[in-house]
């Protein structure tokens, strides 16, 4: 079948089974491969994006759900590192091996979009479902908040 | 900063395999051609390349995993040759004898924790090499003494003041011949080594662009899925390919040595077809396989002697006649699968002559051995291109995936991307042994240990790499794999009597090397069994270590300085408890105080963990301080949740449901503390792993009186 939807930003059609995850049209048919495949059930939080600009995992959502709707992935934040939580992740050095990290930059931009200055316990609830196996937890915390920090202080 | 990887790498992959010309991304090697050839290149050795425009690109032989190897090696080479570490670059090398780790055995491979203890010394030569060209080319240009110039951040100064850039230099330093021996800088001088450093390959991963394995993209290339043995051991009897054939997508169906490959146009397809085939399966001696009788067979073999690697003094005889305190304790632990978040999967071209390979892989030289022989062609004609590695952790030093996308492209003449499901990826038995250790001692009246002997029961990993017993660098033991008792040889406590033991047992199950490999059971076991040893002697767990660690300062030095900083000692909150342990692994000494509290359901938090570590002569201590803990939550993971379980001669786990990891939610605070040296470098990707384990247990001894010697704990 033919899904059309946005892209960032940009109007989109692909060509695929209905119940092909969102995933798999963004990586192997619309070729944008920073959204990452981990777990294929929605458990480890490598392949989130935003939808309407809601963080979901695209691994679990079928492309026929997404005709008309706004989809948004890790290459929307900027094309040059200047979105508040990637200044915050490079001053960090959050990443080690990078996989998860661009599921956990999506999960942190829908978690500061809707809460600007998310608590411990705020940051726990948005973030532990994307998985980490670096273990850069307390470096994503940190970016996350320092993030959140200079977002307030822009306005 | 941006620019520090080439910005065009992505289309890069695609323009160079149109050209048929493989990916020799950096590709110096001297006498080999390059994509891109200019003659005003200074490219001195393998592993160094400056353009006119000032550029210092460093090739990287080793595979970035995590550990921040991408940026360890520049630093290395920038603080001999002078470089401005700003206008630093750095890049994958490809597969070539020439990039061999001489603490590997010239092998191209990482792992081990190996990569700064091969490099230390051959990139330091590297940049000396280099910054001494470049100093005589600036002597013959102003026809000055080279003794009257010196290099500094990218630049030959001489002692009138004038400077020429490297760059400007380039052409007129390819020309110079080069040294034959050159002089390192003393260690206290160095500007760049051993001073933080910003990771060069963090910005290439905050916004997608980064290429893993898993982003591998050729014209034409087709994705493939593998029907793969349900049953350890289990034989394809026969498949009927027909309705997968006419399922959307799917271009081709193919058994290989693995199962059955069904090949489509995309992920999505080839996984429905593979879901959909029908295999009948012949299963083999591993149908019977059960955990249940697993755990069995370890408990009756080591009731029985095994194979002695280690004797000191007369433990037998010291423990039948001794009088004093006895002790006996039983300590297991599972088999584990690495759970990389990237899961397995591997890129393969193979042509009439010869095979191209792309991926995230640990070992490239072992791969084009390997691969050789899979695809009938001389080593040399396998190409590799090693990506970004989304997790490692020992998994990604196998060749599976390799073989399979291989033996794929083969079958279908086109390029294969093999990618394994997150379930393939957690039932490929490629597992951290499960492994049993029966510890006995006698304690003096004062409570010191007159003889120690432990037995332990596991697989072979050198034998499963097809590897010599000692190929982990302990001193060679008859008939003993040094993977099977690395941290138990090493016992570091003062004993008289000491004789450790190994039998073999040889289950149909799949083991290979995990983060820290023996160490990651075998240090749990020691200082599990030692804590026992201090309650029974009555005393505190933090001053027997050290009392009986007098003689080794290292050991000592670390446990001190984890202790301080934790504040040993000093009351918690009630209902917690610390833990504390010690191990040494790849060259580096590592202690770690846990502290928990466990909740009325039986689950435990960790409320906060610090570390010290004895590394030698550090290059980044950034780096270091993340990877001590990376590796503490690797360890209390699986000491937590980590658990590879059979039935019926099946794997019970599939996801991460079920094979569960720390979440941010249970992270602990985790503090590090590097302990000064001018010891040799050690290694930093493992060493952190081997404590957390004993230490969670130890403290959950201290916050409530039960002493576990079983992983995982799931629930206290």
């Amino acid at each position: 079948m033919s899904v059309t939807f946005n892209l960032n930003g940009k109007p989109v059609t692909a060509q695929a089974e209905p119940d092909t995850p969102l995933l798999w049209v963004i990586r192997d048919e619309l070729g944008l491969t920073g959204t990452k495949f981990g777990c294929g059930m929605a458990l480890c939080g490598a392949c989130t994006v935003h939808l309407d600009g809601q963080p979901v995992r695209s691994c679990q959502t079928p492309v026929s759900s997404v005709a008309g709707k706004r989809v948004a992935t890790v290459e929307s934040l900027s094309n040059n590192n200047s979105h508040p939580l990637q200044v915050a992740w490079i001053k960090h050095d959050v990443p080690q091996c990078g996989y998860c990290q661009s599921g956990q930059l999506m999960s942190a931009a829908a978690l500061l979009a809707s809460n600007k200055n998310p608590s411990d316990a705020q940051i726990d609830a948005a973030m532990s479902g994307n998985i980490c196996r670096c273990g850069t937890y307390n470096q994503i915390r940190a970016a996350i908040k320092d993030a959140a920090a200079s977002m307030t202080k822009e306005g | 900063m941006n620019a520090i990887f080439d910005n065009s790498r992505r289309d890069f992959l695609k323009t160079s395999a149109l050209a048929g010309g493989g990916l020799l991304v950096g590709f110096v090697v001297p006498g080999a051609a390059r994509l891109v050839h200019a003659a005003a290149d200074f490219k001195p050795n393998a592993f160094i390349r400056i353009t006119p425009d000032n550029q210092v690109t460093v090739i990287c032989a080793q595979s970035e995993m995590g550990q921040g190897v991408l940026t360890a090696i520049p630093m290395l080479v920038a603080e001999e040759l002078e470089a401005d570490w700003s206008a630093i670059r750095v890049e994958q090398a490809p597969a070539n004898p020439a990039y061999g780790n001489p603490a590997f055995a010239g092998l191209q491979a990482t792992g081990g924790s190996a990569s700064v203890r091969g490099f230390w010394d051959p990139m330091r030569k590297a940049g000396a090499t280099a910054r001494e060209m470049l100093i005589g080319a600036a002597a013959d240009t102003w026809k000055v003494d080279k003794a009257e110039c010196h290099a500094e951040k990218g630049m030959v100064v001489h002692k009138s003041g004038k400077k020429l850039s490297y760059g400007q230099l380039a052409a007129a330093a390819a020309t110079q011949p080069a040294p034959a021996n050159v002089t390192l800088k003393d260690p206290k001088n160095f500007k760049i080594v051993g001073k933080p450093a910003k990771r060069l390959d963090t910005p290439l991963k905050v916004n997608g662009k980064a290429v893993y394995g898993m982003d591998v993209r050729l014209p034409g290339m087709l994705t493939a899925v593998v029907a793969r043995a349900p049953v350890t051991g289990a034989k394809v009897a026969s498949f009927n390919a027909d309705k997968v054939k006419a399922m959307p997508g799917v271009k081709h169906v193919v058994q290989i040595g693995s199962g059955v490959a069904v090949v489509a146009d995309g992920y999505w397809n080839a996984k429905k077809g593979r879901d959909a085939l029908e295999v009948k399966w012949e299963d083999g001696a591993g149908a019977s396989l059960s955990s249940e009788s697993l755990r069995k067979t370890f408990a009756e073999l080591a009731d029985k002697p095994g194979t002695v690697a280690v004797k000191k003094g007369d433990a037998s005889t010291a423990m039948a006649g001794g009088s004093g305190k006895k002790l006996e304790a039983v300590y297991e632990v599972p088999y584990l699968a690495h759970a990389c978040m990237e899961p397995m999967n591997c890129t393969a071209m193979v042509k009439p002559d010869g095979v191209e390979l792309w991926g995230s892989v640990q070992a490239p030289g072992l791969l084009q051995i390997v691969l050789s022989q899979v695809a009938g062609v001389k080593p040399e004609q396998v190409q590799v291109t090693t990506t970004m590695l989304g997790g490692g952790f020992g998994r990604r030093f196998g060749f599976d995936f390799a073989i399979d996308a291989v033996l794929t492209s083969k079958a279908v003449g086109a390029p294969v991307h093999v990618v394994y499901p997150r379930e393939d990826d957690i039932k490929a038995q490629h597992y951290r042994p499960a492994s049993l250790a029966k510890f006995q001692a006698v304690l003096d009246t004062a409570g010191n240990p007159v003889a120690a002997r432990v037995h332990t029961v596991n697989s072979s990993i050198a034998d499963a790499a097809h590897m010599p017993y000692e190929s982990n660098g302990l001193p060679p033991m008859k008939g003993v794999d040094g993977f099977s008792v690395e941290g138990l040889t090493e016992w570091p406590y003062a004993t008289e009597n000491l004789q450790v033991e190994w039998t073999k047992n040889e289950p149909p199950v799949g083991v290979w090397f995990w983060r820290s490999v023996g160490h990651s059971q075998n240090i749990f076991f020691v200082e599990g069994f030692v804590d026992e040893m201090a309650v029974a002697a009555g005393k505190d767990p933090y001053e027997y270590r050290r009392a009986l660690l007098g003689n080794s300062p290292r050991y000592k030095a670390v446990l001190e300085l984890a202790a301080q900083q934790a504040g040993w000692g000093k009351p918690l909150p009630a209902g917690h408890g610390r833990g504390i342990a010690v191990g040494q692994s790849f060259g580096s000494y590592v202690a770690e105080v846990a502290e928990v509290s466990v909740g009325k359901d039986g689950k435990v938090k960790v409320h906060r963990v610090v570390c010290a570590v004895d590394c030698g002569r550090t290059v980044n201590p950034d780096i270091i301080k993340r990877q001590m803990e990376s590796s503490i939550v690797f360890g209390l993971s699986a000491a937590l949740y980590g658990e590879i379980t059979f039935n019926g001669g099946k794997v019970d786990q599939s996801n991460f449901h079920d094979y569960e990891v720390l979440r941010m939610s249970e992270m602990p605070v985790v503090e590090v503390h590097i302990v000064p040296s001018t010891e040799a470098p050690g290694g930093v990707g493992e060493p952190g792993l081997p404590p957390a384990a004993p230490a969670l247990v130890n403290a959950i001894y201290a916050a409530t009186g039960k002493r576990l010697r079983k992983l995982p704990l799931k629930t206290v």
